[in-house]
């Protein structure tokens, strides 16, 4: 045990105070922080880890300005979400003391990745550290974590540093609770910690030659190329095959950022957090087109392990009058989850990089980086993975453990405990092999870092998706979840919303509670009751999943069901399967029909001539998002009845004039905003509700999002956004989970025993 | 074609037009059931039913698919089909002259197979408690001494074979229902394989493991049903498939997956990887399996995953599905 002696107070009477500390408290370096404060107000009493948290007791004067400091002071990654206090009766201890943790039912938590500290970076730079120069610096305040750990308690044993034996200055470091490395789990210096397999100069040269680098990092290898090196882009976006999706870049520091990018202050700051996220920032143009193709936002992150800041570092010492940002994209060739053993990327990567960097530290947990974009002021994911997973979202009240397995796209499974609800990393598209494993393992892996068996389970309505086999498979009481009210209880659930909400899902596909094709939907929520209000105007979806990935089939639907033909002939003239599309959909072929307001945008990208085929997902409304700005809505392209809301006579109204690129997005964007907000409106004040929550993968588009949640703020209404994980199918297994604690709770009938 | 009054007439005009179609001594009997021989060994007996919509298409109609079809599923267990039944629910109003082509149809099917119908009945309903003609039949088989297929035979190893191009019935099936008109039509290839898996057996019974014919919910249900019920994977090469240009640019136009298209005269083979040469040449040999490949392999894999690689790299997961092909794209 560790003691000092504290200073006897005098101004105020001695009082013991017992504080429970709750919130992300383990594994940040709280204890010694503790330790210090009790030391400062000359307290004596004791700090220990256990199931619940960090408990303390404190006994001497300044005890209240004990408390005050714990919260005020608090570490940086710590996250506090209650201290009680009691009152107890003096116990006299000597000191104050780091006492063992508490075992119980397993110490609590594991934290998220974080970035380097300020601290450790100075240490990295500093040729008098014993850190200098050391690609796997951390402490308390920064490093690994959730992706290397196996299992709880978080201790060394249970990471993947178990085999590297601390030598004796690092040991001593682990034990000192007054260095910022006491029990630092990954602790690790050049004498004793892992080692990088190639020297930084090497891997610095390469890239300056044009040559594409597989680095190894914290949730996976990165693939890496000169970002101001068309060529290098070419030939990276050739290698990876058939790819046109925007690549991230990574920059140095927030200064290079802002050569290449137009941070707001909102951006900045998100994208100087501990978890470094991606974040979307409007570009200056002084990058290669190849970057992100069509967009007029880049993805943008600032380095955050030690290794990033040696290479850019380097980088800089080789190209000093030229400011320095690599492409960083994740390397997952073929859509498959991120490499991240060793020999997995020797095997896959092979063909792609000509240069595999690679390190003796095992990642336990894959863990995609995290993109973000910021939505009407406040910060909103796109993707949620390292940096944020494991931290659970508060769900208010306890309920059973659940396990819920989200959608067969941008995957993510929910594990709740409590009242917390446990959202995954990005698993990914479940169509190979490798990503349906991945899930499997994220689900083992999240029930064995909780340590909890859960007693549902809880998935999608659709009849074919391979995470509803899966749910299917668990032997679990099973909750089947629409698709659209999943996406609406994911944000009543971040917000712990209670009572009648108005949902509005504005998404791609999700199976109907009727076998239809949903997309565009108004729905009444309450715990476990919801009802379909209104939809979007039903659109031909002519040949099923290639609809959605040809946008010119849907702009020919469009036109056709809304009776004008003719103008798809004309648009599409030279065409000669948009012809034939208009003659089969014209002679009565019987085809299933959407009320997707993804496949509307992609009918109006169509048709104003900005993108006919897909590469990826969500490209046309990406682009066709990155070219509108502000102009008057026509409020004669929309029709309003019995709650549906009918956009066809806009599609119209932009084929017949002949509307292209920016002039026709600016109006569809405008005209929809308009017509979304003002159905929404209608059915608030008929079924008298007077909370809107917006979900759906096209709350992505951002002029949407803050478009409509102005008009319905405007409007008097509270609107929600999702916050705590992605508005699309990232955070579907959220709302799943929420939704299937209420059926659970409320209505039997809805469960399915196995 | 009415109900009810006038029944017997009706009936024996009915009778008489399976009669003529079917013409064979047992028919010619008139008994309620048919007596034949019974070869030494063991036999296979199986029992289907036929719904199709529209009954004719390019190809054939509902009468040859039920006599292929029923002939196929005894074939499949290596057996030598031997007799068939047929049973028809009709529609009441159904249009006598298209019976009669269903029935000649029928006929021309089972004489040039060599399998002669040897019992049957007919019932007329009501309008609209059918929906023109069913069709439900029964056939058996005797098979072959030393063979042993079953459907958990399949190990890791294996080949995989697919007697030829895939998709064509059920995208003339469709094409014709919803009056789509594509430059090459689109012919069902509906057939019946007992000559082909005859010719199979002989050259390499040993090392044949099992055979299926991929009808409903194509080549992709095929092998799940075979993967899970064998506990191994399937890894297939999607260039390796035969598939006709035709077929593969319907399946495009209409966003439908080939692998989930039923055929009713192609058959998939599980061989022991030694016998595969042999086997898949007798098969080239033979005018129903000229385009005969081996598509993949048997694999360890304890999901039973069936993984396609992908003309761009990178393996898709082939499912089966439920249902029609929904879409599921978010
Ligand atoms: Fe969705
Ligand atoms: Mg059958
Ligand atoms: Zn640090
Ligand atoms: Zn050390």
């Amino acid at each position: 045990m560790l003691q000092r002696n504290p200073a006897p107070s005098r101004s105020m009477p001695p009082r013991r105070l017992r504080l429970r500390v709750r919130g992300v408290v383990q594994g940040v370096g709280f204890r010694p922080f503790a330790f210090g404060l009790a030391r400062r107000y000359g307290l004596s009493g004791f700090v220990l880890n256990d199931s619940e948290g960090v408990l303390i007791e404190v006994e001497g004067g300044p005890v209240e300005d004990f408390r005050a400091a714990l919260r005020a002071e608090a570490p940086a990654l710590a996250r506090i979400d209650a201290v009680e206090a009691e009152e107890r009766p003096l116990g006299h201890d000597a000191d104050f003391v780091i006492a063992e943790s508490r075992g119980g039912k397993a110490a609590t938590r594991i934290g998220a990745d974080a970035a380097t500290c300020p601290e450790c970076l100075r240490e990295l730079r500093d040729p008098e550290s014993r850190f200098f120069g050391y690609a796997f610096v951390n402490c308390t305040h920064c490093g690994p974590r959730y992706t290397i750990t196996r299992a709880l308690p978080y201790d060394r044993a249970q990471t993947s540093m178990a085999g590297f034996a601390m030598c004796p200055a690092c040991a001593s470091d682990y034990r000192d609770p007054e260095n910022r490395r006491f029990h630092a789990e990954p602790v690790a210096c050049p004498a004793c910690g892992p080692r990088l397999s190639h020297r930084i100069e090497d891997i610095a040269a390469a890239l300056l030659d044009g040559r594409i680098v597989a680095l190894k990092g914290i949730g996976g290898f990165h693939l890496l190329c000169d970002a101001q090196n068309a060529d290098a882009i070419a030939k990276l976006r050739r290698r990876k095959a058939r790819d046109e999706k925007p690549f991230a870049v990574m920059v140095g520091d927030i200064a290079t950022a802002r050569r290449f990018a137009d941070p707001t202050p909102a951006e900045e700051e998100l994208l100087l957090g501990a978890a470094r996220p991606v974040v979307l920032v409007e570009g200056r143009g002084r990058l290669p087109a190849g970057i992100a193709a069509g967009l007029s936002r880049i993805g943008v992150m600032l380095a955050y392990a030690p290794v990033h800041h040696l290479l850019f570092d380097e980088l800089v010492r080789r190209s000093p009058t030229t400011p320095v940002a690599l492409v960083a994209t994740s390397a997952n060739p073929g859509g498959e989850p991120l490499a991240a053993t060793n020999e997995d990327a020797e095997r896959r990567l092979a063909t792609i990089a000509d240069l595999i960097v690679t390190h003796d530290r095992d990642i336990l947990v894959r863990a995609d980086d995290s993109v973000m974009q910021v939505v009407a002021g406040a910060p909103a994911f796109l993707r949620r993975a390292r940096g944020f997973v494991p931290e659970p979202v508060d769900l208010g009240s306890d309920g059973p453990s659940a396990i819920a397995l989200g959608a067969d796209l941008k995957n993510t499974v929910c594990l709740t405990r409590g009242r917390e609800a446990f959202v995954s990393q990005h698993v990914g598209g479940l169509d190979n092999a490798e990503t349906l494993r991945f899930q499997r393992e994220t689900v083992e892996h999240l029930c064995r870092i909780l340590a909890i068996r859960p007693d549902y389970a809880a998935c999608d309505l659709h009849p074919d998706f391979r995470s509803v086999r899966l749910a299917e498979d668990l032997g679990l009481p099973l909750v089947r979840v629409q698709h659209h009210v999943a996406h609406v209880a994911a944000v009543a659930a971040e917000d712990r919303l209670e009572g009648a909400l108005l949902g509005l899902a504005l998404d791609g596909h999700g199976y109907g509670a009727d076998g239809g094709i949903w997309g565009g939907e108004l729905l009444m929520l309450d715990g476990c009751r919801w009802r379909r209000l209104g939809h979007l105007a039903t659109l031909p979806l002519a040949g099923g999943d290639r609809a959605a990935r040809e946008p010119w089939r849907m702009a020919v639907g469009a036109l056709v069901a809304a009776g004008r033909g003719d103008l798809a002939h004309e648009i599409f003239a030279g065409a000669p399967e948009a012809a034939r599309l208009v003659a089969m959909l014209e002679g009565g072929m019987r085809i299933a029909e959407t009320s997707s307001l993804g496949r509307l945008f992609d009918a109006a990208a169509a048709i104003a001539g900005a993108r006919m085929v897909q590469t990826f997902e969500g490209q046309a409304a990406m682009e066709f998002e990155a070219i509108a700005h502000e102009v008057e809505a026509d409020t004669e392209g929309y029709r309003i009845e019995n709650c549906v809301v009918d956009f066809r006579p806009l599609l119209v109204r932009m084929a017949e004039q002949g509307l292209k690129g920016a002039a026709a997005s600016s109006l569809f964007h405008a005209t929809l905003i308009a017509g979304l907000a003002e159905w929404t409106l209608a059915t608030a004040r008929t079924e008298r509700l007077d909370r809107v929550v917006l979900s759906g993968g096209c709350l992505a588009n951002r002029r949407l999002a803050e478009g409509l949640r102005a008009r319905l703020s405007a409007a008097g209404i509270e609107t929600c956004l999702p916050q705590a994980v992605p508005a699309g199918d990232g955070g579907l297994s959220l709302g799943q989970a929420a939704f299937a604690r209420h059926v659970i709770a409320n209505d039997r009938t809805q469960v399915e025993e196995p | 074609l009415s109900h009810g009054a006038g029944g017997r007439a009706m009936g024996q005009l009915i009778e008489g037009i399976f009669h003529k179609a079917f013409d064979n001594d047992w028919l010619r009997a008139g008994n309620d059931q048919s007596a034949f021989a019974v070869p030494g060994g063991r036999m296979v007996m199986t029992s289907d039913g036929y719904v199709v919509s529209p009954l004719f298409f390019p190809g054939g109609n509902i009468g040859s698919l039920a006599v292929h079809g029923t002939i196929n599923d005894v074939a499949m267990a290596g057996a030598v089909p031997l007799y068939l039944s047929a049973s028809f629910i009709i529609e009441e109003g159904f249009p006598l002259a298209d019976l009669a082509r269903i029935a000649e149809t029928m006929g021309e099917a089972s004489r040039e197979a060599g399998v002669p119908i040897i019992t049957g009945d007919t019932k007329v309903v009501e309008r609209g408690k059918a929906d023109g003609v069913f069709i439900s039949t029964a056939g058996v088989g005797v098979v072959p001494p030393s063979l042993d297929l079953r459907s958990d035979a399949a190990r890791p190893g294996d080949a995989v074979i697919v007697s030829g191009s895939i998709g064509e019935h059920g995208v003339a099936v469709m094409s014709k229902r919803e009056n789509l008109e594509f430059d090459v039509d689109i012919v069902s290839d509906t057939a019946a394989l007992h000559g082909l898996t005859a010719a199979m057996v002989e050259v390499g019974g040993a090392h044949l493991r099992l055979m299926r014919d991929p009808t409903r919910g194509g080549l992709a249900a095929t092998l799940n049903e075979i993967a899970n019920q064998s506990k191994v994977g399937f890894r297939i090469d999607e260039d390796g498939i035969p598939m006709r240009p035709e077929v593969a640019a319907a399946c495009e136009f209409l966003g439908l997956d080939p692998l989930n298209v039923a055929n009713e005269g192609k058959l998939v083979a599980v061989v022991e990887p030694e016998g595969a040469d042999a086997i898949l040449a007798a098969m080239r040999n033979h005018p129903l399996g000229r385009d005969a490949a081996i598509i993949g392999h048997a694999v360890a894999d304890e999901h039973c995953f069936v993984q396609m690689e992908t003309s761009f790299g990178g393996g898709r997961i082939v499912d089966w599905l439920s249902g029609e092909q929904l879409p599921r794209i978010c």
